[in-house]
């Protein structure tokens, strides 16, 4: 485990090196970042001129939970998003072999070789969102609350990642594979939005099933105290996190075997 | 001449022919965020003061609408493609043939429009089965080829505006922040998310002015039927205008561009 740490902290030097020689560029990821921000709120503030709450959320709490999602994608993406998008490209043209020949696991070294800066920024920016927000509706979160917020903030990112790798693992059965990568975004556009609005089996599938709808409302429920019990959001969100990393690892290794035996 | 460019559509279509099954993808995940948008608002208009402007059926149809202009003329790839052929100097080769560079790739746009809006049909023609208690069909006759007008007009205008920005990669290298930051704007302000006339009067009629509801809402609107003489006119006339106003800008920006150009190696 120690070594896993020790390479990983050498990856992240070697990517924070690489970024830093684009300083112009990763000032305007920035502007893009706060630009969608913007036009979320817009979007927020005209839902709002009309109604009052949605489901059973006010405005500064759908704030709150456009932000958390932000946290959650963002930290998702910085450690993880470019490594995963690259799985098609690696299998369909056979440069996966080196990552096999690594002396370490490949399920880790393919979803680690990249780590995007901009993207942590990014999250910083979520986080102030979020942060506001909390002020605009006068709630002060102990310290203890915060804590589980950022737990399941965690798990959320386990769940991003557990979607991301499956679409990008189906490359060895599809070879043509780059629309799943839509996938990934248009799966995690219908977690922004407050999980009581949905319903029937739509609501069941992507809470228990694909669980994007609880990958940012949970830690903004814990957050804003809308959650009687904090336990009673984390524990399903725990369950179906574990659930999909196993099913990952699943996945991969039926991957993998299939990848050796079509290059032979 | 347009022998030469009907040729290029055809190679475009076998060009794109081998992306048929991410077509399919695309448009099959694209209804999770549909059905997503259709709870949020269904949750907006349960609540007892609603809208004024739109009822459910009105919003939904207002969806599949920007659903449907969207697929027939948004560009998806095109400024990527463009952009990377100029930094990897690809367009070397384009440049000794006797072609105009832009109805080439004006070309190659309409094939791939062409295909993904027919690869897409039976998952569009669904949701629109799907749907069809809330859809409406147009009163009038005229509304057909008005629409047909508008989402041409809503294609060249779009594709200029890739187009023009895509150029910027004579100039600078990673031109892929900038693409984000238009489309930002793009996304929000062309009716994407929601339709723009829930804003305020004030930020609407600054928006008359900007070319993005020329890009989506303005057909929308008009097969809606939400639109009468007069703001349509008005509406065709600021389509017309920044279609042209992008188109000169494409033009120029290539001519300039190509003048800086100068391949590696070559």
């Amino acid at each position: 485990m120690l070594r896993y740490l020790k390479i990983y902290a050498l990856l992240l030097r070697n990517s924070l090196i690489r970024e830093m020689s684009f300083k112009a560029n990763f000032l305007l990821w920035t502007v893009v970042e706060v630009l969608w921000f913007f036009g979320q709120v817009l979007f927020i503030d005209v839902l709002f001129s009309h109604i009052e709450t949605l489901g059973d959320w006010t405005k500064w709490q759908v704030v709150a939970l456009v932000g958390t999602h932000q946290v959650v994608a963002q930290i998702f993406q910085a450690f993880f998003y470019v490594n995963l998008t690259q799985i098609p490209e690696l299998v369909r043209t056979g440069k996966l072999d080196v990552y096999l020949t690594l002396p370490v696991d490949s399920q880790f070294a393919v979803s680690s070789k990249q780590f995007g800066v901009d993207n942590l920024v990014n999250t910083g920016i979520g986080l102030a969102i979020t942060a506001f927000s909390l002020s605009k509706l006068g709630v002060v979160p102990s310290v203890g609350r915060v804590a589980l917020y950022f737990f399941s903030v965690l798990l959320g990112v386990t769940i991003h990642y557990s979607v991301m790798f499956s679409l990008s693992t189906l490359c060895f059965w599809i070879i043509r594979a780059q629309g799943l990568i839509y996938g990934y975004f248009n799966l995690f556009n219908i977690g922004r939005y407050p999980d009581s609005v949905f319903r029937g089996a739509f609501k069941w599938i992507f809470t228990w099933v694909i669980p994007v709808i609880l990958v940012a409302n949970v830690p903004t429920r814990i957050l804003t105290g809308a959650l009687e019990h904090p336990w009673l959001g984390i524990a399903p969100l725990a369950l179906t996190s574990l659930l999909m990393l196993l099913f990952t690892r699943w996945l991969w290794l039926r991957g993998l075997a299939r990848y050796a035996s079509a290059s032979s | 001449m347009m022998a030469v460019y009907r040729r290029v559509f055809g190679i475009g279509l076998q060009d794109t022919f081998v992306y048929r099954w991410n077509f399919v993808l695309r448009s099959l995940f694209s209804v999770i965020p549909l059905i997503g948008t259709f709870f949020v608002w269904r949750s907006v208009c349960e609540q007892g003061a609603g809208l004024s402007e739109y009822n459910l059926s009105a919003i939904v149809f207002y969806f599949v609408a920007v659903m449907v202009v969207d697929n027939l003329a948004s560009p998806t790839e095109d400024e990527w493609r463009i952009a990377a052929e100029i930094r990897e100097g690809q367009i070397s080769a384009l440049l000794t043939k006797p072609i105009n560079h832009l109805a080439y790739r004006l070309s190659l746009f309409g094939a791939y429009r062409f295909l993904y809006s027919l690869v897409t049909l039976p998952v569009v023609g669904g949701i629109l089965w799907i749907l069809r208690e809330h859809l409406q069909l147009p009163q009038s006759a005229l509304t057909w080829p008005l629409f047909a007008l508008s989402v041409l007009g809503s294609a060249l205008l779009q594709f200029f505006i890739a187009y023009s920005l895509a150029m910027l990669a004579f100039w600078i290298l990673e031109v892929s922040t900038l693409i984000f930051i238009l489309y930002s704007f793009e996304y929000f302000l062309s009716g994407h998310v929601f339709p723009l006339d829930l804003l305020s009067p004030r930020l609407q009629a600054a928006l008359q002015w900007t070319p993005f509801p020329y890009e989506l809402f303005f057909p929308v609107q008009i097969l809606l039927e939400r639109l009468d003489p007069v703001a349509l006119q008005r509406g065709f006339c600021m389509q017309f205008f920044w279609v042209c106003m992008m188109g000169c800008t494409a033009r120029l920006l290539w001519m300039q561009g190509v003048r800086k150009y100068q391949a590696a190696g070559g």
